[in-house]
């Protein structure tokens, strides 16, 4: 490799320098220090797993998106972990183990095969909390609370958080009876938001007429929180699953609403996000600005199934990298004292008590170079040290 | 409301033959260019609707503006979205506009036969492709190029292309013929799905208001 290319990071691979990483630590600290608030424990899972433990319950978009590598030590597939959330569900599983509801955050790197998005990051630095144990609305809006909580802590204004139901699509595939590839088929064409697709597909396939308007309705319910009454109206002879589906989503609407009146909050039935494994309300945050989603989150009661214990599950991530660039505060902004180089008793007294207040304390070494970064300096006048403003 | 009024609508739209039949359609809801596309030589255009701005670009650049927000809406062929890879968008319209297909084509009366190696394909279509030839599970050599798929078979690259078949006459005058539909292309209008989100009543205004002139 020629050496003018040996400082060049792979694709989507970023590393956090000066100022940015300082930032970044700062918000680290608040968003667990929010969560600890609210009763959260934090948990700290490994990078690497066996491949079997990591993506299990997942589906093939989690495994694809996994680096592998072989375990040296007994020829196993490790798996360097692509998302949290399954890790935070075996430990419930297994380690904690406890009846009633768990509730655990975490905040690390993930590695990703491809960017989740055109021109993501392959490292995103997750942030998130998972609640295990609660089945009821009351869990989901108390993480939505928390993540709607975590963006006003980060100073990201303007949120829009948008909200759906997995139970509606999954409710009429099996009422209908669809065929895995069918079910796929619409999925897709749910996903992309396409009528006439949809409309094309559902033409040129057996589907009970009654099923295919209510397929094709899930389409048109969006906008704000009004749809829900049109919703209910329309899928009033649906499986009894939709209604339940559509009721959730209507507490759930009402308290955030009544708590967050300042977040613009929009019902998207047709939003379909992580389909595979949510069973329940899925919800994302938006800005203006941003081409995707900046948290998500929903429930997930069956992951821990493959850790031999089913329970209810509900969470949020997000990756604080994009947290902290659409952050309107700065932080980590400290005071900086230039002190001279002395062996003084006095001044090296002065040194510790300033640092145990919080200050750096940038002691000047022999060969002074670049002193402007510092605001303040110790310079000694008549015989006493002292801090002045460094000009 | 009044927030959404002031919002930028930024609609892309693939350059040539769409844009042709794209700006008619536009009209017809009241959305004009205020200045002459064909003697402009500005790359975002105002329309007389003033928060609407219309970009012209290259068609396989549109998905990328769209999808990462650098556009709100975009105008583009089904074949460019389905080589894109399009499920990060929403598509909620078929224009109907710029109808075409894309086919598989071989020299005239080539044979069903072939040689011991797998078939080697030309085209620029390379992941509709590659999809298309998986389903039927059929491995094939595919080679990549960017312009005159004909001559590829003409000179011995390729036992077939892929390509995009209008009235079929450059494939006819070079002594080619048609032979399986792969994909029924037509314009699609595509949507940012922040934008879709965030900017939803100017954005489905926009959606229905197509919807009836179609």
């Amino acid at each position: 490799m020629s050496i003018n290319r040996r400082w060049i990071l792979p694709e989507g691979i970023e590393e956090i320098l000066p100022d940015q990483a300082w930032q970044l630590e700062h918000l680290r600290r608040q968003l667990l220090d929010l969560f600890r608030t609210w009763g959260y424990e934090l948990i700290i899972p490994p990078m690497v797993e066996y491949l079997d433990s990591l993506i299990t319950g997942l589906g093939e978009d989690l495994e694809q998106q996994t680096f592998k590598t072989v375990d040296g030590m007994n020829g196993r597939t490790l798996g360097i972990r692509p998302d949290i959330t399954p890790q935070a569900a075996r430990i419930d599983a297994h380690r904690i183990g406890q009846e009633g509801p768990t509730r655990l955050c975490y905040a690390g790197s993930v590695l990703l095969t491809h960017p989740s998005a055109l021109g993501g990051s392959r490292s995103p630095m997750q942030v998130g909390v998972e609640l295990f144990g609660h089945g009821g609305v009351e869990s989901d809006i108390e993480v939505l609370s928390l993540l709607i909580e975590s963006l006003t802590l980060t100073g990201i204004d303007e949120v829009h958080i948008d909200l759906g139901h997995v139970a509606l699509f999954h409710g009429l595939a099996a009422a209908a009876q669809l065929s895995a590839e069918t079910e796929a088929q619409i999925f897709d064409c749910l996903q992309r938001k396409s009528l006439p697709d949809l409309q094309q597909l559902l033409l040129n396939s057996s589907l009970d007429e009654r099923y295919q308007t209510w397929f094709l309705e899930l389409l048109a319910l969006s906008g704000e929180a009004t749809v829900l009454d049109d919703a209910k109206r329309f899928y009033v002879n649906a499986p009894a699953s939709i209604q339940q589906a559509l009721g959730q989503l209507e507490q759930i609407a009402t308290k955030i609403h009544r708590r967050f009146p300042q977040v613009s909050l929009c019902i998207d039935l047709a939003e379909l996000r992580g389909y595979t494994y949510h069973t329940g309300c899925v919800f994302a945050a938006y800005v203006m600005g941003e081409g995707q989603a900046i948290a998500q989150g929903g429930r997930y009661d069956h992951i821990g199934e493959v850790f031999g214990r089913a329970r209810p599950a509900t969470g949020f991530s997000a990756d604080m990298k994009t947290l902290l660039m659409l952050s309107n505060q700065s932080r980590g902004e400290f005071s900086r004292v230039l002190a001279p180089d002395d062996e003084d008793p006095e001044l090296v007294e002065m040194i510790h008590n300033l640092r145990a207040k919080g200050l750096q304390v940038v002691v000047n070494l022999p060969e002074p170079v670049g002193t402007k970064e510092c605001d303040q300096k110790i310079v000694k006048q008549n015989g006493k040290w002292k801090l002045v403003t460094n000009d | 409301m009044s927030r959404q009024m002031k919002q930028n609508l930024t609609i892309a739209i693939s350059k040539g033959r769409i844009l042709k039949e794209a700006l008619p359609l536009l009209s017809k809801i009241g959305i004009e260019p205020v200045e002459d596309l064909n003697t402009s030589r500005k790359l975002i255009l105002q329309t007389n609707r003033a928060p609407i701005q219309v970009v012209v670009i290259r068609a396989t650049d549109v998905p990328t503006y769209v999808e990462y927000g650098a556009a709100d809406l975009g105008i583009t062929g089904k074949d460019v979205l389905m080589e894109h890879g399009s499920d990060q968008l929403y598509e909620p319209l078929d224009l109907k506009i710029a109808p075409c297909r894309l086919m598989l084509a071989q020299i005239k009366g080539a044979t069903q036969y072939l040689p011991q190696r797998r078939l080697r394909i030309a085209t620029k279509y390379v992941n509709i492709t590659q999809q298309y030839f998986n389903q039927r599970g059929e491995q094939v050599e595919l080679i990549k190029l960017y312009g005159s798929m004909e001559l590829a078979p003409l000179v011995g690259l390729a036992d077939r292309i892929v390509d995009l078949v209008d009235t079929g006459n450059t494939l006819k005058a070079n002594g080619l013929e048609p032979t399986e539909l792969i994909l029924p292309v037509t314009s699609r209008l595509v949507v940012n799905k922040a934008s879709m989100k965030m900017k939803q009543a100017a954005i489905l205004q926009l959606v229905t208001d197509l919807k009836e002139v179609l």
